[in-house]
């Protein structure tokens, strides 16, 4: 599989502020990426880089196979990008303002144009200063699903300000952009439930670097699993569990036992407890949420309090 | 008083906002006043001196249309003459750009809704902001009579009409703003609208003084700034004149409050109509275009204007000038060179050059006032290069620059009765000048986009140099730092080409180093 974009040790800075650190960033072609981080982590400075807005201190860029900045109105013929925050012309109708971002990219497909304004809901003939914030997103959108020729979407938070119905529309368009349609997907988002329905692989970002990245089973896997279960016999004390490797957070109430345990190490601490007789257990995967926060946090103590929560 | 909550904090935060902005257009218009006796005092440093131009004056209706009458020989008088109408421009435009900076500016951002949620009462921003214009033309008029009463030697009385007419003047505006903000849903049209309706009371002024000496024509007293002529500080004060400014305040002030109570936060009483489904714009230079159309049409209209009656008046220029030494060498200075009527053709001419570097600048910014407000990005992230985005914008502004000086031109000639192909020439020569501060403003946004209003200083600058230069005798190694000083002076004067080459050679060199700046810097966003 080739590479819709690949980005190693990115440097950006503004001034004395650091924005990117030495990024890395690797979507494969077909793909939806989710592109994570708290807010000022460097997500839209990473995404205007790739956009030829910005211009690279230092790193290796390629997007679609070509250079972001020197390439940069090859590409963007196929490249469509909606931002976080759309800003239209007061005097230009939403119709006039999808049709010229059409027009400046590859062209628009008709009929995909009426469609998506149908399912959006959209007035297109309102002008830019009428709409509200969600609206505005709405032109972006459908300007980006309609264009036709593109091999790349980038939206940076493209659903902030949608209602929960549009949300669903939006996740249909992305699912068929990627599965019918062979579009690369880079989606920055802070909607976990939008990013697990979604996403084949997510990079998680922090200050400016990459701090995790690969499909949500493998992050899953690198944190942990909690763990409650009822024993028949009480443990003895805590020192056959306590003991094992990867065990935090154990308590023990009489016959109830809770604990959290890294998820690769979880078979052996099974085995402990159904040597004790298990009577019930449940077993939660790590959430999304909580890899967030375990992510997000500013160091790893308080991060893995966190997941305990 | 409901309503009014919050307006305290209001003005601070104003005041705090505006605090590099208002004292220097306090000092503007203080200045331009304050420092004029000095200079007035060497040029007519005789009696017989200023009897002359008295005599001028009351006989030469163009000069009268271009300054206003003289109405006194003292040196608070001349002054009044000379620089009084300009400050009370000076004050009316701070005061229009003050309130719509706080009201219509606000509600189209959306920040009017963030500190309407608090605890302010529905007309706390408006009455906030005419506070504010108050604070600023109060401080203004205090400084004149203060600063009058030093420089010009001739009392208190004169120095403090004439501060309390310049400020009221101010008010006038602001509070005429005040209104028209609420009939535009944008900022950028308030200010249009209200800086046209500044103008046309100076011109309202200008055709009032062309028919009478003594600023007693209706037309002259339908304007604010006719007004403050009326006032006749220095020359046997009529101070009930004054009270014309209270009641314009009071009765312009009462609509725009029963009209701030009518309305929703962010709309206007001329809402936006619905526009097209679908649109046919499909290039870069296309939307620039449709971005700036609204704007190339309203200057070529006024230019038209203006040039037909300013060749309207040149007709009596040279009536009754006589042997008046002063006068003539007056007008020499400000572009003429032989032959009076030509000499004032040129003089006009100038000006209509000057006053189109304003356009050139705001054309130019424009671009700068789309990538600020991140509206630029989606137009470049499509396949759109930048030398293509901004070549758009760059040649609606230095195209136009062309249209709206032949436009100019066309009606010079037309309100002068003759003279089309040697004034259309003369309005060609000025473009290199005009294109250098266009040049100027396209570096300053390509290079350092931060300094890119400075732009509007320089433009400013010149066209204040080269409108009260010429009477305020300044130095000629200043007046030389105007590009305009170098032009040739036609029509009249013979043509020379070195500086119309040289400063097109210029232009073009500034064009070309910020567009290479715009290339290779990172877009704001």
């Amino acid at each position: 599989m080739t590479k819709a974009i690949t980005v190693s040790g990115l440097h950006k800075s503004f001034g004395g502020t650091h924005a990117l650190d030495g990024l890395d960033l690797d979507v494969e072609t077909g793909e939806v990426h989710g592109f994570l981080g708290p807010n000022g982590a460097g997500k839209s400075t990473t995404i205007r880089v790739l956009l030829g807005l910005l211009r690279a201190d230092s790193g290796a860029l390629r997007l679609l196979g070509g250079d972001p900045w020197s390439d940069a109105v090859e590409l963007h013929r196929k490249v469509a990008y909606v931002p976080g925050d759309v800003t239209l012309w007061r005097n230009l109708s939403g119709g006039e303002v999808i049709d010229l971002y059409g027009r400046l990219r590859g062209g628009l497909d008709t009929q995909r144009r009426a469609e998506l304004i149908e399912r959006f809901e959209l007035d297109p003939t309102k002008k830019g200063r009428t709409y509200s914030k969600g609206n505005r997103q709405k032109v972006a959108l459908v300007a980006a699903f309609a264009a036709a020729d593109v091999d790349l979407l980038i939206l940076d938070e493209p659903t902030s300000g949608l209602d929960p119905l549009m949300e669903e529309v939006f996740q249909a368009y992305v699912r068929e952009a990627a599965r019918e349609r062979g579009q690369t997907v880079l989606l920055s988002s802070h909607i976990l439930s939008e990013v697990e329905e979604l996403c084949d692989r997510v990079s998680i970002i922090r200050k400016g670097r990459t701090v995790e990245s690969g499909s949500l089973a493998d992050l899953r896997h690198l944190t942990r699993t909690s763990v409650n279960a009822e024993l028949a016999d009480a443990p003895d004390g805590l020192g056959g569990l306590g003991g094992l490797p990867g065990v935090h957070a154990l308590s023990v109430d009489g016959h109830r036992v809770r604990l959290q345990v890294d998820t690769d190490k979880l078979d052996a601490v099974l085995r402990s407890l159904t040597a004790s007789g298990v009577r019930s257990l449940t077993s939660t995967p790590p959430t999304l949420e909580e890899l967030f926060l375990r992510h997000y946090q500013e160091d790893g103590s308080s991060g893995a309090a966190a997941v305990a929560r | 008083m409901t309503t009014l909550a919050g307006t305290g904090p209001l003005v601070r935060f104003a005041l705090r906002r505006d605090r590099l902005m208002i004292p220097l257009w306090i000092s503007l218009v203080a200045l331009t006043l304050i420092t004029s006796p000095r200079t007035l005092k060497g040029i007519y440093s005789t009696p017989a001196d200023r009897a002359d131009l008295l005599a001028t004056m009351r006989t030469n209706s163009s000069l009268r249309a271009l300054y206003g009458p003289a109405l006194s020989d003292s040196l608070g008088g001349l002054a009044v003459w000379r620089v009084g109408a300009w400050g009370a421009l000076f004050a009316g435009a701070m005061s229009l750009l003050i309130v719509v900076r706080h009201t219509r500016d606000e509600e189209e951002s959306g920040r009017q809704e963030m500190v309407s949620a608090a605890m302010v009462g529905r007309r706390a921003p408006l009455t906030a902001a005419l506070l504010t214009a108050l604070v600023a033309n109060a401080t203004v008029a205090l400084l004149i009579a203060a600063g009058m009463t030093v420089t010009a030697g001739d009392g208190f009385a004169g120095a403090l009409a004439l501060g309390l007419a310049t400020g009221g003047t101010g008010m006038v505006f602001a509070t005429l703003a005040a209104i028209v903000a609420q009939f535009t849903e944008s900022a950028r049209l308030a200010r249009g609208v209200s800086a046209g309706l500044l103008g046309a009371a100076f011109v309202l002024r200008a055709a009032g003084d062309a028919g009478t000496a003594d600023a007693s024509s209706p037309l002259t007293w339908a304007s604010p700034i006719g007004w403050l002529e009326n006032v006749r500080a220095y020359a046997g004060e009529r101070w009930w004149v004054l009270l014309l400014f209270v009641a314009a305040v009071a009765a312009q002030g009462a609509v725009a409050y029963a009209l701030t109570g009518r309305r929703d936060v962010g709309m206007s009483f001329l809402p936006s109509r619905p526009g097209p489904a679908a649109g046919r714009l499909g290039s870069a230079g296309a939307l620039a275009w449709r971005l700036q159309r609204g704007a190339v049409i309203g200057w070529s209209l006024s230019f038209l204007a203006s040039g037909a009656a300013l060749g309207g008046v040149t007709a009596g220029a040279t009536d009754l000038v006589g042997d008046n030494q002063a006068t003539r060498r007056m007008i020499e200075r400000m572009g003429g060179q032989s032959g009076l009527t030509d000499a004032f053709l040129s003089a006009m001419v100038g000006l209509l050059g000057m006053v189109a570097a304003l356009y050139v600048v705001q054309s130019v910014l424009r671009m700068h006032g789309e990538e600020t407000s991140g509206r630029a990005e989606p137009v470049l992230t499509g396949a759109v290069g930048r030398v293509r985005w901004a070549s758009g914008h760059l040649v609606i502004a230095f195209a136009g620059a062309v249209l709206i000086m032949l436009l100019g031109g066309l009606g010079l000639a037309a309100g002068y009765g003759h003279g089309l192909g040697p004034i259309l020439g003369a309005c060609l020569v000025q473009l290199p000048a005009i294109w250098t501060l266009g040049g100027l403003a396209v570096l300053l946004y390509g290079a350092t986009p931060r300094a890119a209003m400075a732009a509007w200083g320089v433009a400013g600058a010149v066209l204040l140099l080269g409108w009260l230069g010429p009477a305020l005798k300044v130095p000629q190694s200043v007046m030389d730092l105007s590009p305009f000083g170098h032009l040739p002076k036609l029509p009249g004067g013979g043509m020379a080409w070195s500086p119309v080459v040289l400063l097109t050679v210029v232009a073009v060199g500034c064009v070309g180093a910020g567009v290479a700046g715009v290339r290779r810097r990172d877009t704001a966003g």
